[in-house]
């Protein structure tokens, strides 16, 4: 009995979020049944809406995917939310740039994104290895580099003819994006990619050579070390392979989510990609169950912003007190190995 | 230009560098004592934010100091119970709450953005401000820089002159030695993360009320990456982290000019100074090939060039203490 309650254990932390966000709603004078009535309403309430929040998954997960083998290899890839960034930048200046049929223009938007969000974490993975500058910081630094040469592309190269607005770019030609299921953003093709994805990463990290070496690389650098594995390749090839997925989901944002590139085209993706994986816990199998409740919530707050004037990051907050809690109070072993201890004495 | 000019451009960047250099102490503090507060940036913008409506609710600026010092010091707080009590990673509870400063600012402030608040305003120094040139760089600026300047020589004195300045560095160099000499490691921790969480705070208030004054989302994004960088290009030495701010206030001052010089370079392009600036100066302070640079030079360059260029961090950064 005592062993099934502990289970549920994890429900404790979602619960205190769910409370937090009750007494915030109640302080701006909106009842919280209400308000999340209305997030599940936005999120779920027509076929519509589920194909746009599943649409706002599909790269989420993407990066999430991404994330599994960097975190796995004991890096903190902060700076995937550039490398998303490249990856929208890189597919808009195909899009912009190439008349070509729908498979071909698809394929090499792909590939260009792919190209940049990996180029982006691989630099990030050379200022650690080669410079010692730590992955944090290098990739914060990248990502506002990123955002900036958007800004400058948006405001300048790529102004739409009838005049900026520094909103965005204007709409690519039909051939160049994904193709939608019944008017919505949401692409199965997308959707393909990011699963195949996911079945990958989850093949490599428990069943190669390359997966021991990223696990050991980030258990244990000493332990890595006598195994002769060079951590400097290994840093290098899973921030690329993390980049380049992130460069995908960057491609997904403009030829799916959006028709054109904008200001903020990943619209923190990446950081919620982070949350994520930490409240996953590391493990495959729960990223893509967590991100889409991720993805439901964060479309769900849109709407609610909608409707009820609420500021839309009610959403993002319910998602890190979510896993505020679970971080500080979700191990009950480590919580309770103390208590433990102490009865063993 | 002038020497009016040049003036009002010097006390600009100091006036730019004042917020930065009172983050940077309070990070400096804390991670000498072993702790990294990753949290700058949202905290940063959450007590940017709680400062100013403290401070337009009550329509005094210090009020809005103090809820800000208060925002700050409880993300600090819950960081050190995360990490001491509970063993979680400094770094993920850090991001956590960077993340959620963010959204937390720009939720609860959605009804005072753009509104004309209190503000902290300028102070001349009888008798000093009469000084050429100093006199109008130094002794007629606004009230954070002096306090700015006063922090940072005050938190020099503390860690290299004092008793207790020595112990808050023992605690994060050698955890054990400390404990073995019958220091609380884990209550200093706690204080010197709580202290320099304050400060970080007033840095934030600072902004909201004296230097780019007001509140709207996001208002003081990425300045708290900026001062987590400026901790380790100063190498976790007050002073020097100063020097540091004075050199990022100063990109932000060299982007207005630029501006004005070469209009035809989009506006744009000048945000970038500083994210270049950053990855700049934390290659050189921690790469191997400065070191090498260093050996091909003169013998008696080595120590002092090493000593101006290469910086460490404290040995237990990061680290949990736990009593054996």
């Amino acid at each position: 009995m005592k062993e099934k309650l502990k289970k549920f254990y994890i429900l404790i932390p979602v619960l205190g979020a769910l409370l937090f966000i009750s007494i915030l709603l109640i302080i701006f004078g909106t009842s919280p049944i209400e308000a999340f009535s209305a997030i599940l309403n936005g999120a779920f309430g027509s076929q519509q809406k589920f194909l746009n929040t599943s649409a706002f998954w599909v790269p989420l997960l993407l990066a999430s995917t991404g994330l599994l083998v960097t975190f796995s290899a004991g890096l903190w890839n902060i700076g995937i939310e550039g490398q998303i960034v490249m990856g929208a930048l890189a597919a808009s200046a195909v899009a912009l740039n190439v008349e070509a049929s729908k498979p071909v223009m698809l394929t090499l938007e792909i590939l260009a994104a792919m190209g940049a969000g990996g180029l982006w974490a691989g630099f990030t993975a050379l200022l650690k290895t080669k410079g010692k500058v730590n992955e944090i910081f290098g990739g914060l630094a990248l990502t506002n580099l990123s955002i900036i040469l958007t800004n400058y592309m948006i405001s300048g190269p790529w102004q739409p003819p009838e005049g900026g607005t520094f909103r965005g770019t204007a709409p690519f030609a039909s051939e160049a994006l994904f193709p939608l299921l019944a008017s919505s953003k949401f692409s199965p093709l997308a959707l393909i990619l990011s699963i195949s994805a996911l079945a990958l990463v989850g093949f490599i990290l428990s069943n190669t050579y390359f997966g021991l070496k990223l696990k050991s690389l980030g258990k244990n650098h000493y332990s890595a070390f006598l195994l002769g594995v060079s951590s400097d390749k290994e840093v290098f090839l899973s921030m690329a392979f993390c980049g380049a997925l992130a460069g995908l989901g960057g491609a997904v944002r403009v030829l799916s989510w959006f028709d054109s590139l904008r200001q903020s085209i990943s619209g923190g993706i990446g950081y919620l990609a982070l949350l994520v994986v930490m409240l996953a816990a590391y493990r495959v199998i729960l990223v893509p169950f967590i991100a889409f409740f991720f993805s439901s919530i964060l479309t769900g707050s849109i709407s609610l912003q909608l409707k009820t004037q609420l500021h839309s990051s009610l959403g993002g907050i319910l998602t890190g007190v979510m896993v505020l809690f679970v971080i500080l109070f979700g191990d009950r072993k480590k919580i309770f190995k103390k208590k433990m201890d102490q009865n063993n004495e | 230009m002038n020497n009016s000019e040049l003036i009002a451009v010097l006390a600009s960047i100091l006036l730019q560098a004042s917020p930065l250099m009172i983050a940077v102490m309070g990070e400096t503090i804390s991670e000498r004592a072993g702790m990294i507060n990753l949290s700058l940036d949202g905290t940063m913008l959450l007590s940017a934010m709680a400062g100013f409506i403290a401070a337009y609710e009550t329509g005094n600026v210090w009020l809005g100091f103090l809820a800000a010092m208060i925002v700050g010091a409880f993300f600090a707080l819950i960081i050190a119970f995360g990490t001491i009590n509970l063993k979680q990673s400094q770094v993920a509870i850090g991001f956590v709450l960077t993340i959620l400063g963010d959204d937390l600012s720009a939720f609860l402030g959605q009804n005072y953005t753009r509104l004309p608040g209190p503000t902290l305003g300028r102070y001349s120094v009888p008798i000093l401000r009469d000084i050429p040139i100093l006199g109008d760089l130094l002794f007629n600026q606004n009230v954070v820089f002096y306090i700015a300047v006063l922090l940072t020589i005050f938190v020099w004195w503390f860690l290299n002159k004092t008793q207790p300045g020595l112990q808050l560095r023992s605690v994060g160099e050698r955890p054990e030695a400390a404990f073995a000499r019958g220091v609380n490691v884990n209550l200093i921790r706690y204080a010197y993360s709580i202290a320099g969480g304050a400060l970080v705070g007033f840095a934030g208030a600072a902004y909201s009320l004296a230097i780019k004054i007001g509140w709207s989302e996001g208002h003081t994004r990425g300045i708290g990456w900026i001062a987590l960088a400026i901790v380790i290009f100063g190498g976790w030495a007050p002073i020097r982290g100063a020097f540091g701010a004075i050199l990022f206030g100063a990109t932000k001052t060299l982007a207005t000019v630029l501006q004005s010089k070469f209009p035809e370079v989009s506006v744009v392009a000048f945000n970038a100074i500083p994210w270049i600036l950053m990855i700049f100066v934390l290659l050189l302070v921690s790469n191997e090939w400065v070191e090498d640079m260093i050996l091909k030079l003169p013998k008696r360059f080595h120590r002092p060039l090493r000593k101006f260029l290469r910086v460490s961090p404290p040995l237990a950064l990061g680290e949990e203490f736990e009593k054996k």
